[in-house]
């Protein structure tokens, strides 16, 4: 790590509100916050000079600060936090907060704000952050009393880290950071026990799963930590598992068990054995739209097993025949001992049939790009991606053997999200590399924090953008269902020479425009010892198949691109000088 | 589908600030219906007591609760359609009255045990304390002399018994206790028939 010129000074005496809280940040074993300075939290950052063993990065945007705390804790399972000043910096964070809210990541934010006496009467920065992060956030804190302060911060890591995780933020006026504190540093609470399932519930799901004829698993973001498990639970019972967009990673994708990613963008094979199955046992889902497609077309024939901590998802979206209240864990676990193997060999014969309906992109495009890329990651390597087509061929094309190893918004869907999140994955796990894979419109969205690269001289960050001039989801999308009135996606005229980007703030950059330089230029990207830069330029029109359309049932998905219409970049020219002739 | 009706919900809240807001920011969001909300502070000091009736089905009252169950501010939700319980309200009800209906409105005030809180030349304003079928009547009553104004505090509610709601260690450090969900097994063309459509 380079030196930032953070000073040591000898003693931390006279504390105050503002080391208090980096103290009780550094007790919990905290060592890096995210953040951005500023008028309203500058006591905090004057009394960061006292504790060297928390390193702060400076990200350019408090959205990146946000997003790179989530991919330090969707990489690690460990809390992240990120940290910002009132009025415009707290409102900066909260595209990440809603995003961890909807993605279950375990988030502190801190954020200052004007003296307490201020607060209410539209103080210059203010900004009624509580108000605004109330509906996004597991719980929010404004510190009243600076003896208050690190009981709260330390109840906000709980809170953040228990059941089922989620964001947290503490709102600190800046006469709290300088009031005096005279009290205790806290230590942190005991990660509270996850409830054990009911034996009652476990016997029922046990009888369930004995008599189906066509059995599937279905593993979402909260099985990941018990990833182990629900391999020895498939394997033990023989049921093919499928993984969501959250969960990939929680089942290994070598295994021949495994279906792929359901919803509106998933495989053949996992998409066909929902709508056929007789039992669905899912753990660790909140079935949310984008997996189940038309709510009264999911699974229609299945009785559903539902395991989950979080009792408001039980039965929130899908009724289920048994719902499993507790840790996904222990309820793997239980359910593995019950295991009594039956041989299926139609189901199993069926599925097989399916799975050889994967599409593999032959011809050069995005989906080709993608799979040329993911197809060189090692097992230990980080895969980001940022929100768009891209994001789903990632989804479809790599293959996680681990869990933690994906990192993506799911929920939210934010755009911007992919580069900062590999940063903060990569500044987590330095030894391991992080690739991100974004678009040419989302990484638009958070590309300064290319600075974040070279101020910190991060190494491991690769970044790969996939060029299609468009914004691709969005134009797939009207290509559909707008009779290809491509209204506001087009970015070929204005997009920046990527490559020269990254090396203005010193990223090297290298450029594929076909398939014949993609493998050379993939290798040298990879290689370099350095941070890189991929631009990978792919023919403008190119859509994400299989696809399940908004408001249709999973069986009613299309599993391959259809005919398109020819020249893509012709209309575009021809609207172009439609619209300038009028 | 299973009928619409109000229910009656305790919840026991620290008091915080924020907390009206968190509470019925979550109903709002969700798009349950709140019907009357009352609050106010109970005997254990830091703790406050809210009744919310809330119109909707069953499973629109469950996963009520279990979104509120998560909130950190909430302590404990007594659902009452559960167990016996007492429900009264207080209403300020102002009834106009002409030298000729004076004595008729009196006297239906007193079969209502009704206490008279103000008198006017031109109307009476009565105090009426019961629960929901004792107030509806006792409008009924005085709405064809001309109701001017009505002021309800909304419903309040305690589960009878000499069982105390408040569990005696409220600032615990775990999990507030999430429901158990039933064990209930719907035949499958029910459950299709009661997914709400999302799209
Ligand atoms: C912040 C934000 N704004 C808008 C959207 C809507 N949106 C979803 S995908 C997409 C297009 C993404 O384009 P690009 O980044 O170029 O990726 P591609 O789909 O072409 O791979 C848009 C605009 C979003 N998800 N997030």
């Amino acid at each position: 790590m380079a030196d930032n010129g953070k000073q040591h000074p000898p003693h931390r005496g006279d504390m105050t509100g503002a080391k208090a809280l980096w103290a009780t940040l550094a007790n919990h074993g905290i060592s890096t916050v995210f953040g951005y300075p500023g008028g309203a939290i500058m006591p905090v950052y004057d009394a960061l000079t006292f504790y060297p063993e928390v390193r702060h990065v400076l990200t350019r945007h408090e959205q990146g600060a946000a997003h790179a705390a989530e991919g330090w804790a969707k990489a690690t399972g460990e809390i992240g936090v990120c940290m910002a000043t009132s009025g415009p910096g707290a409102t900066n964070l909260v595209t990440g907060l809603a995003d961890a809210m909807l993605d279950s990541v375990p988030l502190l934010a801190i954020t200052g704000n004007v003296a307490s006496h201020l607060m209410g009467t539209d103080a210059f920065q203010e900004a009624d952050i509580t108000g605004i992060t109330l509906p996004i956030t597991k719980h929010n804190y404004v510190v009243r009393d600076v003896e208050d302060l690190p009981r709260i911060v330390a109840e906000a890591i709980r809170i953040a880290r228990s059941g089922r995780p989620g964001p947290v933020l503490v709102d600190i006026p800046k006469d709290i950071q300088l009031a005096a504190f005279h009290g205790e540093i806290p230590a942190p609470h005991a990660r509270p026990e996850a409830p054990a399932p009911s034996p009652e519930s476990i016997e029922r799901a046990l009888e369930l799963l004995r008599g189906a004829k066509k059995p599937v698993i279905m593993a979402g973001g909260g099985s990941l930590d018990a990833s182990a498990e629900i391999t020895s639970l498939a394997r033990a019972w023989d049921i093919p598992v499928i993984t969501t967009l959250m969960g990939l990673g929680a089942f290994p994708s070598s295994d021949p068990l495994w279906l792929g990613m359901p919803g509106m963008h998933g495989s053949v094979a996992a998409n066909r054995a929902i709508s056929e199955a007789d039992v669905l046992l899912g753990i660790g889902l909140r079935f949310d739209d984008r997996v189940t497609g038309r709510v009264n077309g999911f699974a229609p024939n299945a009785a559903i097993i539902h395991v989950e901590l979080d009792a408001a998802e039980i039965g929130k979206i899908i009724r289920t025949h048994v719902p499993v209240r507790g840790d996904a864990r222990q309820a793997a676990q239980l359910l593995v001992e019950g295991a009594q193997p039956t041989p299926r060999p139609e189901w199993k014969a069926q599925i097989e049939e399916w799975k050889s309906r994967t599409v593999t992109p032959e011809t050069y495009g995005a989906g080709y790009a993608v799979k040329a890329v993911v197809d060189r990651l090692r097992p230990d390597d980080i895969l980001s991606s940022d929100v768009g087509q891209h994001q789903m061929l990632a989804a479809q094309l790599a293959r996680f053997e681990k869990p933690r190893r994906w990192i993506n918004s799911g929920g939210l869907g934010t755009m911007g999200f992919g580069l900062p999140a590999a940063i903060g994955a990569g500044m987590a796990e330095p030894g391991v590399r992080s690739v991100v894979i974004a678009g040419d419109g989302g990484f638009q969205m958070t590309a300064q924090e290319l600075a974040t690269l070279k101020m910190y001289d991060v190494r491991n960050v690769k970044i790969c953008i996939i060029n299609n001039s468009f914004l691709g989801m969005v134009r797939q999308w009207q290509e559909l269902f707008h009779e290809k009135r491509y209204s506001e996606v087009w970015l070929g005229d204005s997009n920046p020479d990527f490559i020269k980007l990254a090396d203005a703030y010193d990223v090297p950059g290298y450029r594929a425009t076909t398939a014949e330089e993609l493998p050379a230029a993939i290798d040298a990207w990879l290689s370099d010892p350095k941070s890189a830069l991929l631009e990978v330029v792919v023919p403008h029109e190119h859509g994400v198949f299989p696809m399940v359309p908004a408001g249709a049932a999973l069986y009613e998905m299309i599993e391959t691109e259809p005919v398109r219409s020819p020249d893509l970049s012709a209309q575009m020219q021809d609207a172009a000088e439609e619209a300038s002739e009028a | 589908m299973t009928e619409v009706r109000d229910h009656l919900l305790s919840i026991l809240v620290r008091d915080e600030p924020r907390v009206l807001t968190r509470i019925t920011a979550l109903f709002g969001r969700r798009g349950y219906n709140i019907k009357s909300l009352s609050v106010g502070s109970t005997e254990h000091p830091g703790v406050s007591r809210m009744t919310i009736v809330v119109s909707g089905d069953r499973g629109v009252v469950e996963q009520a609760i279990r979104q509120l169950e998560k909130l950190h501010d909430v302590i404990k939700i007594i659902d009452h359609s559960l167990e016996k319980y007492v429900d009264r309200e207080l209403v300020l009800v102002k009834v106009a009255i002409t030298p000729e209906s004076r004595v008729e409105v009196r006297q239906i005030a007193e079969d209502f045990r009704s206490r008279i809180v103000d008198v006017g030349r031109h109307a009476l304003t009565f105090e009426v304390t019961g629960d929901e079928g004792k107030i509806t009547a006792f409008i009924e009553q005085m709405r064809p002399f001309g109701i001017l104004e009505t002021m309800r505090t909304g419903r309040i509610a305690l589960t009878r018994g000499s069982n105390a709601d408040i569990p005696t260690h409220v600032y615990h450090e775990g999990e507030t206790q999430a429901l158990q969900p039933t064990l209930e097994v719907q035949p499958r063309e029910e459950r299709a028939r009661h997914v709400p459509n999302l799209f």
